[in-house]
């Protein structure tokens, strides 16, 4: 079902692609034009086969040059454009809504640079995360995120979501990790913010405005990034609590006792549990608990982070936060325990229809909601979870249904925001608006805010070509 | 309940995830400061071990590794899961390199014969040197008969039967007790080392 028949979205009076536009690009990138409608199909749905857009040209550029040379085109002709990376989105912002032209960075693949003495990577921004963190890791970095979608997710796409991650408790957001950015912008310009340094205090920080902008306000082309070095030991442990209220007084007792070696805090409940043991065939490491924690900590001495692991399972052992657990210090153990954090996604999708909510949250409350959700959908919704970067007060609530049903929909939402909305917290902490969560920003951010934000994007994109229906609500509304 | 004592060898080897490295002088491979974990296939037989005693078949589990100081970690992950005892047979790190199927094959030889066991458990093979030996070596030292690639291990009274991976497929035999059985790797899965046998084990 095409995007714009489930939803109330009016095409924008964007030009159309002509013969004469395939061939101009033709001319300006050859042999990598494609209308073909199987590859259409990929690039015209997004992971969680939520929206389908209807576009019939896909762009392949390999350098920013050509990048460049298409969005003057574009800008001049009048052309809606669809920056693509790696479609791994949750919010419906990487794929058409209507017929916008889709510019794809799965070509701009080069490693441009790495500086092993101060650990900066400038790479191009169709870099796939997992083929960077293999690059690095060959020379003892590491990359400063991590997702569950690394294998697909183009650094370029990161970068413009600010992506946040697993390794977001340690090595913070893309907004501090991200050194420069080359951008080129809506009518072609080529911005290069480039630079590899640490500190640069000239003059207003634009690289900033693109972190996090979804595509709106220009098309990121490179990324020079700065990578950790990759700790020596790491453990992995993997406990299961009565409650939440444990969960959370093990945040605390983990903060510290683990203090500077914590590199992760994540938690699921006993529903996903039972997800990923039913769809992916993954088993329990230990009893059947309400909540299950998943603690990483990363150092460079493995004696040392052990002992202090020891100290802190005794206590939350002995103390009653913590039932049972397992840990982990190789590799392959490790593998298989964040597996069982990170496939809960993917044992959603193979749940049925997925509601997903990214929400940030005072701790104390991060799962009252869970409760009250599954208490007000009761038995319309197929299964109610919570699960995520408890640490960084990030829940991803997600509610599945045999099939889309609006009436769930409508049960679900704007109740799920208006909670949030009077807690304080984020309608999206790190999955971006998108087209999905666009028109509910206003739970989160004052009416003035937007409107500086469509002032900005009204100078840097006047005719709107970038990535329009998305992020921010139209003007007019 | 059972009288039988199951005696399960465990090898402290390089973790299988890690990437193993040359030595720049070629004298063999880098060692030092990388990951090492039990073998694999020795996993395998402790958990087979394990689960024989939850059946209530076997008496006790005592694990063994010969090397040096470091195999006590090895013996505590078999502790942690669910072995009664750990015997480590203390070789210095100098003449540890020279320690193969031959010379382990011997000291479980003896350590069977005195602890009195009817079942030596053991993996089929290590992953650092492939040899597929020490099983068999073992089981001839012992004059016992031998069921190596097990993928399948049942007790009935005083005889085993295993089921064999051979190259044209599986293979049944019923050994009488006291006998040798190497793990292969659909033998079982192994069980994660829960935290309060863990903790116990410190």
């Amino acid at each position: 079902m095409l995007t714009c028949d489930r939803y109330p979205v009016r095409r924008l009076p964007f030009a159309e692609v002509s013969e004469e536009d395939l061939a101009f690009f033709e001319r300006i990138i050859p042999g990598r034009v494609s209308t073909d409608p199987c590859e259409l199909k990929l690039g015209n749905v997004d992971w969680l086969k939520m929206v389908r857009g209807c576009s019939k040209v896909l762009l392949r550029p390999k350098t920013t040059e050509e990048v460049s040379q298409i969005l003057r085109y574009c800008n001049k002709r009048n052309l809606a454009v669809n920056p693509q990376g790696g479609n791994t989105g949750m919010v419906g912002g990487s794929v058409p809504v209507f017929d916008e032209i889709i510019l794809s960075t799965a070509l701009m693949n080069q490693v441009i640079s790495f500086d092993t003495m101060a650990g900066i990577l400038v790479c191009q921004a169709g870099c796939i995360l997992e083929q960077l963190n293999q690059y690095v890791e060959e020379r003892d970095f590491i990359m400063p995120l991590d997702l569950g979608a690394k294998g697909s997710c183009h650094i370029g796409g990161n970068v413009a979501t600010n992506a946040g991650g697993l390794r977001f408790l340690r090595y913070g957001s893309l907004h501090g990790t991200v050194l420069g950015l080359e951008v080129v912008l809506a009518d072609g310009l080529v911005l290069d913010c480039l630079t590899s340094l640490r500190k640069d205090n000239t003059g207003y920080d634009l690289k900033q405005l693109f972190i996090g902008s979804e595509g709106t306000l220009g098309v990121i082309t490179a990324v020079s990034i700065l990578c950790p070095r990759k700790p020596k030991a790491v453990n992995l442990a993997f406990l299961g609590c009565p409650g939440f209220a444990e969960v959370l007084k093990t945040f605390s007792t983990c903060k510290g006792m683990l203090g500077e070696i914590l590199s992760a805090y994540e938690f699921m409940d006993n529903k996903c549990m039972q997800l990923v043991e039913n769809h992916l065939r993954l088993s329990n490491p230990v009893k059947e608990n309400p909540f299950y924690v998943l603690i990483e900590t990363s150092g460079s001495n493995a004696g040392h982070d052990e002992e202090k692991l020891t100290n802190f399972l005794e206590q939350v052992m002995s103390s009653g936060l913590v039932t049972d657990g397992t840990v982990a210090t190789d590799n392959t153990k490790i593998k298989m325990l964040w597996a069982l954090r990170e496939r809960i996604t993917e044992a959603l999708s193979r749940d049925g229809y997925v509601y997903k909510y990214d929400i940030s949250l005072p701790m104390e409350k991060l799962y009252d909601i869970v409760l009250d959700i599954r208490s007000r959908l009761g038995q319309s919704a197929k299964s109610v979870v919570g699960y995520g970067h408890l640490g960084d007060g990030n829940l991803h609530l997600n509610v599945t249904a045999n099939s889309y049903s609006s009436s769930l929909l409508k049960a679900i939402e704007p109740y799920v925001y208006e909670w949030t909305a009077r807690h304080h917290g984020s309608i999206s902490a790190e999955h971006g608006l998108g087209f999905k969560k666009k028109d509910f920003i206003g739970y989160s951010k004052t009416q003035e805010a937007i409107l500086l934000m469509q002032q900005i994007k009204g100078t840097l994109d006047p005719k709107g070509i970038l990535n329009p229906y998305k992020t921010l609500p139209s003007s007019s509304s | 309940m059972a009288e039988l004592r199951a005696l399960v060898g465990v090898k402290r080897v390089i973790d299988y995830a890690v990437k193993i490295r040359v030595k720049p002088d070629k004298t063999g491979v880098v060692t030092d400061g990388v990951k090492h974990s039990m073998n694999p296939f020795c996993e395998i037989a402790v958990e087979e071990a394990v689960r024989l005693k939850e059946k209530k078949l076997v008496k006790e589990v005592i694990a063994v590794s010969c090397g040096p100081k470091q195999c006590q970690e090895t013996l505590r992950t078999a502790l942690a899961m669910g072995a009664d005892r750990g015997i480590h047979v203390e070789v210095p790190e100098s003449e540890a390199e020279r320690l193969g199927p031959l010379q382990v094959s011997r000291v479980l030889t003896a350590l069977a014969q005195k602890e009195k066991a009817g079942l030596v458990l053991l993996g089929k093979q290590a992953i650092d040197d492939d040899c597929n030996q020490t099983g068999q070596m073992t089981a001839a030292m012992l004059d016992w008969p031998q069921g190596t690639f097990a993928s399948k291990l049942t007790l009935e009274g005083d005889k085993v039967t295993v089921e064999r991976e051979i190259d044209g497929g599986l293979e049944t035999i019923r050994l009488k007790l006291p006998a040798v059985v190497t793990a292969d790797l659909r033998l079982n899965e192994p069980r994660y080392a829960t935290l309060p046998n863990i903790m116990g084990t410190n």
